[in-house]
């Protein structure tokens, strides 16, 4: 099991480097260290909207919103969701947010 | 490892025989050790997935641990080649056909060239007479009586780890999508070779997560992706407002778990949550609005697709009984499948002697055309592309082809429906009823000669895209064939797992060529009661002049 450290925390990840356990050891430790390594120059309102909503959203369903209704719920296009997170809203906002990524015909 | 870029993979390709070796094999085949490196293996199960398995069904899934694949200690069970060597005496004794595999093959090789994987990675041992090999001598060392006394010299080897990652690597390699055994003259069924295979690896405990989780999920919840009864729902109702935006019409009959519905409808649960599946999902309910079928949509049995098949039959079993289960609580006459590919193939070859008989059910026959599927018969399930061909065939459907004149179209057939049930000729009427650009692929790479997606089996991970690209690319080239031939600008099929993995096959090697279900073609052709004047498909873009 693969660890990171970052400003004095410590996170176990899985193999592409999601939180382990999940929201249980998220924290703005863990958003900044996330923010360093996608290459997000600065955290805003947005970015903290995005990750707010796919947290709530995750303790309703145990599951990311599909993509459609992630837009729908913030307001922001695909587009924009993809130039705040370059890697896009799975494996950049999803990591970020401390969410697992989706498995299964996908 | 970073993914090739794909100008040099074509080059890797040509020159580059093997993707092990980087060179002309010098040595005996089993000389050559299986290296595992970044890239080229799927992640091992989660330990807490494992244990998920072992709970439910005991001893056949081995040892929750955290393991490394990379390492020289997968930290077997000290008696590991003890099961291995029972488990194929068990499997030898149960199944026939295995045992007439592992005999009847004579190395013709017909077989060799005909393996996407073979073709992308040039590999050796993904000829699948090779791949068949690994297994097959170890069977000879401990099962035949030449392979006893001669060893060796009759193609016989023990079982030690070395044969173990062999097998990792290469039962790994192989999508079980059998156009090998098209070509077979024995008609040998490498896919159950590999199977097999599968089977004795995870006794002890060897497995990948892509496939163990999302099979967890599927016990658990119902489907794959791990959709909640609510969460399920609220997607596909989403789709309506999709819908309304598109034609102007609220659908009025989506509902789920409905007793004393005529017709289950079961999909692959992707159609509710990943794009593009929900146009192709969306196309599904606007056809049984149009029609006025009486259906519904379970929240229990809310997957269609099994990745037990990809690990062991008690598994594939277990997560398949759900559908009989609802359709018998809901109390329907028959069950309606949608676009999956390996749900066919589970359904048309197990599901009876596996879960039935249905003899609670109906012969499926369309209550607006009064056909009787009796090809049907012994399942009572219907794909909806056999139910949307009658109907066409019966002028059921009101249809405006023209909307459809973006698409320059094409169709990939998915492994499973093709070679796995047989399904070839209605999707291509489908497809020239609702279009009016429709062009087929190369000859050899359609129909029960098709090329494979490169990634099904539980192989669609994130993990292996380099060799996904590679297994993939015998089928892109023939898109691309196409696409420089007739400008095809959309690949259709009929499996959800097809619909994701073209997708990224497609950006890879042939960008300007999108991927969709046929249903989605058939929802933008529907001339819906009382809808708008139609300005856009089902994604949002706009139809034929309709750009301005």
């Amino acid at each position: 099991m693969a660890t990171v450290e970052h400003k004095g925390k410590t996170f176990n990840v899985d193999e592409d480097g999601f939180l382990t356990k999940g929201m249980e050891e998220w924290s703005e430790e863990w958003v900044d260290y996330v923010k360093s390594i996608e290459g997000i120059e600065e955290l805003t309102d947005e970015h903290r909207k995005i990750i707010d909503i796919l947290q709530d959203y995750f303790k309703k369903n145990g599951i990311a919103p599909m993509v459609r209704i992630l837009s729908k719920t913030t307001g922001f296009p695909l587009k924009r969701i993809y130039e705040l997170f370059p890697s896009g809203p799975g494996k950049g906002a999803c990591k970020m947010a401390g969410l697992p990524k989706p498995t299964g015909c996908v | 490892m970073a993914d090739t870029k794909a100008a040099e993979m074509k080059v890797k390709v040509v020159k580059e025989p093997s993707l092990m070796t980087g060179a002309v094999p010098t040595r005996d085949w089993w000389d050559v050790e299986a290296i595992f490196k970044p890239g080229n293996y799927c992640y091992p199960a989660k330990k807490s997935i494992a244990e998920y398995h072992g709970k439910n069904l005991p001893g056949l899934f081995g040892e929750p641990r955290d393991w490394e694949i990379e390492s020289d200690d997968w930290q077997l069970p000290e008696n590991w080649k003890e099961i291995i060597i029972n488990g194929i005496k068990e499997r030898l004794d149960k199944f026939r056909s295995l045992k007439i595999f592992m005999d009847c093959c004579v190395r013709c090789g017909a077989c060799a060239d005909k393996c996407h994987f073979f073709l992308g990675t040039g590999d050796p041992k993904n000829m699948p007479v090779l791949r068949a090999e690994l297994f097959r001598s170890v069977y000879r060392n401990d099962f035949t009586t030449a392979g006893r006394i001669l060893g060796e010299i009759a193609g016989a080897r023990p079982m030690t780890f070395k044969v173990l990652k062999e097998w990792f690597m290469y039962f790994y390699q192989c999508t079980e999508c059998r156009r090998c055994s098209v070509f077979c003259p024995y008609g040998i069924d490498t896919a159950e070779v590999t199977m097999m295979g599968r089977e004795l690896l995870h006794l002890v405990g060897v497995n990948t997560n892509w496939i163990l989780e999302p099979a967890a999920n599927s016990n658990r919840t119902g489907n794959h992706l791990g959709l909640q009864p609510h969460t399920f729902k609220e997607n596909a109702e989403f789709l309506i407002d999709d819908i309304e935006d598109a034609t102007g019409v609220r659908l009025q009959n989506l509902n789920f778990n409905r007793k004393g519905a005529e017709v289950l409808f079961i999909i692959p649960s992707a159609d509710v949550f990943a794009d593009p599946g929900i146009f192709t999902f969306m196309g599904y309910i606007m056809l049984f609005e149009h029609i006025g079928l009486d259906y519904t949509i379970s929240t229990y049995a809310s997957e269609g697709g099994n990745f037990g098949l990809f690990t062991h039959n008690s598994l594939m079993k277990k997560l398949n009984a759900k559908m009989y289960a609802e359709a018998k609580r809901l109390g329907v006459k028959w069950i309606l499948g949608g676009e999956c590919g390996h749900m066919w193939r589970v359904i048309h070859q197990y599901m009876n002697t596996m879960n039935g008989p249905a003899d609670f059910l109906e012969m499926p026959k369309s209550p607006i055309t009064g056909t009787v599927f009796d090809n049907a018969a012994a399942t009572k399930m219907v794909h909806i592309s056999e139910f949307t061909a009658d109907l066409i065939h019966h002028g059921k459907l009101k249809i405006d082809k023209s909307r459809n004149d973006n698409q320059i179209v094409t169709f990939h057939d998915s492994c499973n429906t093709a070679r796995g049930m047989g399904l070839m000729e209605e999707p291509r009427y489908i497809l020239n009823s609702v279009c009016n650009n429709f062009h087929e692929m190369p000859e050899n790479t359609i129909r029960d000669k098709t090329f494979c997606c490169g990634s099904g089996t539980g192989l669609n991970t994130g993990e292996i895209m380099d060799l996904r690209m590679r297994a993939g690319l015998p089928r892109a080239n023939a898109v691309k064939y196409v696409a420089e031939r007739h400008g095809v600008n959309m690949l259709s099929c009929v499996c959800a797992i097809d619909r994701a993995t073209l997708l990224a096959l497609n950006q890879y090697w042939n960008p300007e060529v999108q991927v969709c279900g046929v249903s989605e073609l058939v929802g933008n052709a529907l001339i819906m009661e009382g809808e708008k004047e139609r300005e856009t498909d089902l994604r949002g873009e706009p139809l034929p002049g309709m750009e301005g």
